[in-house]
């Protein structure tokens, strides 16, 4: 399953659609740390609402993800993880050290905007 | 003892889906609360990708079991690849064979009820682990 990414201003979101296999999560990182050149982004977004499981393979891959986009000279957030899941996560002792998170996609575009000098029309 | 039985087939990382989300649906037919479901997602998930990780193939079994009154899930992870040389490292806490990732059984062991773990070298492993509903 591929996951849509949207492009917004000098953003990328991506928004995981539903379960993902460990192929899908690499290719999104893959294909983000690609398209954040070929758009010139400075900030991407990953909504992970939709996840019903983050295991220790899709915590670090996104932190990979979340790195190797810092490296490209773009901030990444991840969005909209559950409670259950973070639950899950702390007690498995996983964790997306160094990376940036946030409650939701609204939440993710205020951090992103702040973060980057963004000033937005009122 | 075993009411319902799964068996879910692992050849490859589709597989570990497949297996998590068969297992969230027998967990939910005994009405484990959502943040029970997705601790045992979780745990076999980390457990199906060992099997693709270190073994190549083998199999999850899920079925609904009981004890003395009480209810619970148990996992079954069977293969029969190369086996776990050290079983008392890989208990530990950031234990890892291949590159950075940890075999991740320390955690599915603190996040389930019964864990229990037999591996022979160049036999196959087999790790079974139950969580019973509160």
């Amino acid at each position: 399953m591929q996951v849509p990414v949207l492009k917004q201003r000098d953003y990328l979101i991506a928004s995981i659609q539903a379960a993902l296999t460990d192929a899908d999560l690499l290719q999104l990182r893959d294909a983000l740390v690609e398209q954040v050149g070929r758009f010139r982004s400075r900030g991407v977004i990953v909504d992970v609402t939709a996840l019903d499981v983050m295991d220790s393979f899709a915590a670090r891959t996104l932190r990979d993800l979340a790195h190797m986009i810092r490296l490209r000279g773009a901030e990444t957030v991840i969005v909209g993880i559950q409670p259950e899941v973070s639950f899950a996560m702390v007690q498995l002792g996983l964790t997306l050290e160094g990376v940036a998170t946030a409650l939701d996609l609204e939440e993710g575009l205020a951090f992103l905007d702040k973060r980057l000098n963004v000033r937005r029309r009122p | 003892m075993a009411s319902h039985e799964i068996r879910v087939p692992i050849n490859s990382d589709i597989d570990i889906v497949i297996a998590r989300q068969r297992g969230r649906e027998l967990a939910t037919q005994l009405g484990f609360g959502s943040s029970d479901l997705v601790l045992i997602a979780t745990a076999i998930s980390e457990l199906a990708r060992n099997i693709v990780l270190y073994a190549q193939k083998g199999e999850v079994v899920l079925s609904l079991i009981e004890d003395g009154g009480r209810k619970g899930v148990a996992v079954v992870a069977h293969d029969e690849g190369p086996g776990i040389l050290e079983i008392e490292r890989a208990m530990q806490e950031g234990y890892s064979t291949s590159r950075s990732l940890g075999l991740g059984l320390p955690g599915v062991k603190r996040i389930m009820d019964d864990f229990h773990i037999v591996s022979e070298t160049g036999r196959g492993t087999t790790v079974t682990v139950r969580r019973w509903k509160p």
